[in-house]
């Protein structure tokens, strides 16, 4: 079979050492070279599956059995994932019965926990099933040894960020922990998101919270994800605050090492 | 009561306001539904249309959408408002500015004239009961001429921005996509980079880079970083070689508020622009972004429509003089747009409302991967502005931008417009691309030259 085609080579190959961006794609005529052009379909069709694919929260909720954790499965108002892409004030609230459920489960167990775990499918189900329980394990042994006392970790069908407050409001939980799949792009398909918030309660936004963000093997690892985490509600507890208030102080040395990397030179530049 | 009645179909049809028929005519989307103020059938969606095409446009300088007294956009489109201009016009309905649009009356020169005496919402009106074709047709007939080291927006020329994002601003990793964006012929609206960082330092650092290869390589285009606006004044108060000023607005002041701006703010960045005298061939030097949506997600709608909080944002936008705005139409996701027809729909409602208000419109071609879109959404969206008479388009690596995480028009997109409508770049990056041998185009076809331009061979060439 003839392999070769029409399509013209490219002659700067060498940067794509460079960078993770598509360049030196090459040409035909001047369009998108076959080879490129279905690579490019093969990475949003993997996006939008992501996407799509249905919560397995029976498999998950196994697998935090067999780790030794109990688990609730509750659901978001939003009914689908139709609604749920359309609404996202209904992703971020229970639906009637998943409150109610966690409602008699705080009266059965009074008196409140330190931290709620929540997981969310979010915009990539396929995140939470790679991610979740790797990152989990990773990080609550230490949760432990702080001598934090935890609720049954709680899933959420077709939830948003905002649905752990209404989760930690009903637990009276004094942290939430959020694990929720991140919208998937086109090279990280399977990129989960990680949200604190101290002294969660309904109607909070984003300034409440903190984010760590791009967790996948080949983004931020399950250790360092996990140690950020620990800071982070370490310092909540010191504190008593999560949020942008939190982060302005965590962030001041890492911001200051970026002022002293900034770099101008590159090979377009070379010698003056 | 009722203030607005229409019989359809035997059913008697009643808006509340000025602000109900305009949003209830909207054509449907998700993020007027999300919002609670979509109409609740396709009927009645049509019989608002009716109600919006027989109401005269004067009654949008006698009824504001959201109060004069508590907003300062209302404030800056009723205080400048031409009525001279308007004049031309002010005795047409709604549904009459559509047909006059549409008739032999409105040209080049008719058009260029009335934009000062039209309001956003008296745009945002017409367009709502227009079809893609007449969006096309009538934004085709204008051209917004802008200017600073080249020239943008004139007829049978399509500009591109080049977009060259790296997820942690690595200089050889941006350098990179800029040279491979040259190679195939794009760049002349602008080279600008979104940040991955924020830092003022890192800012100014993207800055003095950007500047260097300009000279480096003379190339007829202008810089900017995608940051906000005060750190902008920030970086020119340092002596930062700065292009253009960029900031994010929106069509309220509390949605502005939100993108930690106001007029003022946007007074003292423009000034500060112009401090530098920069422009060589003229002194445009705003950018701007929009897109319909934002007014909504920041909670600072008013109960207004889309669309119409977005065709407010290009009054904000013109009173700068602006040297490019950028409606990015896909990026903020299926609970504002939901699907391909809602966001190519939405692109040419922009592109119309901002080109018929006098503003400079260039449009990303965008989607993001939860939305239900692709590739041929995006081509069919670049085709329709193509014909249309966009100024500009984004252009990136293969349509991945590996910062921002969504897909955009990329060099190649660029170069299918150029081969399938004939469209050149702006005249002086057209002709540092003949000078340089990258490419040259005759009767619409694009033609590479065989070898690399030497410069470029010699910086490749220290990489190996």
């Amino acid at each position: 079979m003839d392999r070769s085609t029409p399509a013209a080579d490219n002659p700067w190959l060498a940067l794509r050492t460079l960078t993770p961006a598509r360049i030196a794609l090459g040409r035909t005529g001047t369009s998108l070279p076959t080879q490129a052009q279905l690579d490019f379909q093969f990475a949003h069709a993997q996006a939008r599956d992501a996407v799509h694919l249905p919560f397995d929260h029976g498999g998950l909720r196994q697998q935090l059995s067999d780790a030794g954790h109990d688990s609730l499965l509750l659901h978001s108002a939003a009914s689908d994932r139709h609604e749920y892409l359309q609404r996202p004030d209904r992703g971020r609230r229970l639906d009637e019965a998943s409150a109610e459920h966690l409602r008699a489960h705080a009266s059965a167990n009074p008196g409140g926990v330190d931290l709620a775990i929540v997981i969310a499918d979010g915009l990539s189900a396929l995140a939470v099933h790679r991610h979740s329980l790797a990152l989990i394990k990773r990080f609550d042994e230490q949760a432990q040894a702080d001598g934090w006392s935890r609720a049954p970790v709680v899933l959420v069908e077709q939830g948003r960020v905002a649905v752990a407050d209404e989760v930690g409001e009903l637990l009276g939980a004094r942290m939430t922990v959020m694990l929720i799949g991140e919208r998937p792009g086109l090279s990280s398909p399977d990129s989960l998101g990680v949200y604190f918030t101290y002294a969660p309660r309904v109607g909070l936004n984003d300034a409440a919270r903190n984010c760590i963000s791009n967790v996948r093997l080949e983004g931020l690892s399950y250790g360092m994800a996990a140690h950020r985490l620990l800071y982070l509600m370490r310092e909540a507890c010191r504190r008593q605050l999560s949020g942008v208030k939190l982060k302005d102080e965590a962030e001041i040395q890492r911001i200051d090492g970026d002022d002293s990397t900034a770099k101008v030179g590159n090979f377009l530049l070379g010698e003056e | 009561m009722a203030r607005f009645v229409h019989t359809a179909g035997n059913l008697l049809y009643r808006f509340d306001s000025l602000r109900d028929v305009m949003a209830k005519a909207s054509p449907a989307r998700s993020g007027d539904f999300l919002a609670g103020v979509a109409a609740s059938s396709d009927a009645e969606r049509v019989a608002a249309q009716m109600a919006l095409a027989d109401i005269p446009l004067g009654q949008f300088l006698d009824e504001a959408l959201i109060p004069y007294e508590d907003d300062e956009v209302t404030r800056l489109i009723i205080d400048s408002h031409d009525p001279e201009a308007f004049a031309a016009v002010s005795h047409l309905t709604v549904g009459g500015l559509r047909d006059w649009l549409l008739s032999e009356a409105a040209d080049e020169h008719s058009l260029r004239a009335l934009a000062p005496g039209l309001t956003p919402e008296m745009a945002a009106a017409v367009s709502k009961i227009m079809r893609v074709q007449d969006l096309v047709l009538v934004a085709q007939k204008i051209r917004v001429v802008t200017a600073f080291r080249g020239t943008m927006g004139l007829r049978g020329r399509l500009s591109t921005r080049l977009q060259p994002n790296h997820p942690t601003d690595e200089p050889a990793g941006i350098a990179a996509s800029i040279l491979d964006g040259l190679l195939y012929g794009n760049g002349d609206a602008m080279i600008g980079i979104n940040p991955a960082t924020d830092s003022t330092a890192s800012i100014c650092a993207l800055l003095e880079m950007l500047d260097a290869v300009i000279q480096r390589y003379e190339i007829p285009t202008q810089s900017c970083v995608l940051t906000h606006v005060t750190t902008s004044i920030e970086a020119i108060n340092r002596g930062v070689p700065l292009d253009l000023v960029f900031q994010s607005i929106a069509g309220t002041e509390a949605a502005n508020a939100s993108f930690g701006v106001n007029l003022n703010v946007l007074q003292e960045g423009y000034e500060a622009g112009l401090s530098l005298k920069r422009g060589t061939v003229g002194q445009n030097l705003m950018y701007f972004e929009t897109g319909q949506g934002s007014a909504l997600s920041a909670n600072a709608h008013h109960g207004v429509d889309q669309q119409t909080c977005e065709t407010r944002a290009y009054a904000v936008a013109r009173h700068f003089k602006p040297f490019l705005v950028n409606t990015v139409v896909g990026f903020i996701g299926p609970e504002y747009l939901y699907n391909g027809k809602q966001i190519i729909r939405a692109g040419l409602e922009d592109h119309f409302c901002g080109k018929l208000l006098g503003v400079p419109m260039g449009c990303d071609i965008c989607y993001t991967n939860h939305a239900e879109a692709d590739q041929d959404d995006m081509d069919t969206l670049l085709t329709l502005l193509g014909v249309a008479g966009i100024n500009f388009i984004m252009g990136i690596p293969g349509s991945d931008d590996i910062m921002l995480n969504y897909q955009t028009t990329s060099f190649h997109d660029a170069l299918y417009a150029r081969q399938t409508l004939g469209l050149r770049p702006g005249p002086e990056f057209e002709a540092w691309l003949e000078r340089t041998g990258i490419f040259t185009q005759a009767d619409g076809r694009v033609r590479f030259g065989n070898d690399l331009p030497p410069a470029f061979r010699q910086a490749l060439a220290q990489l190996a």
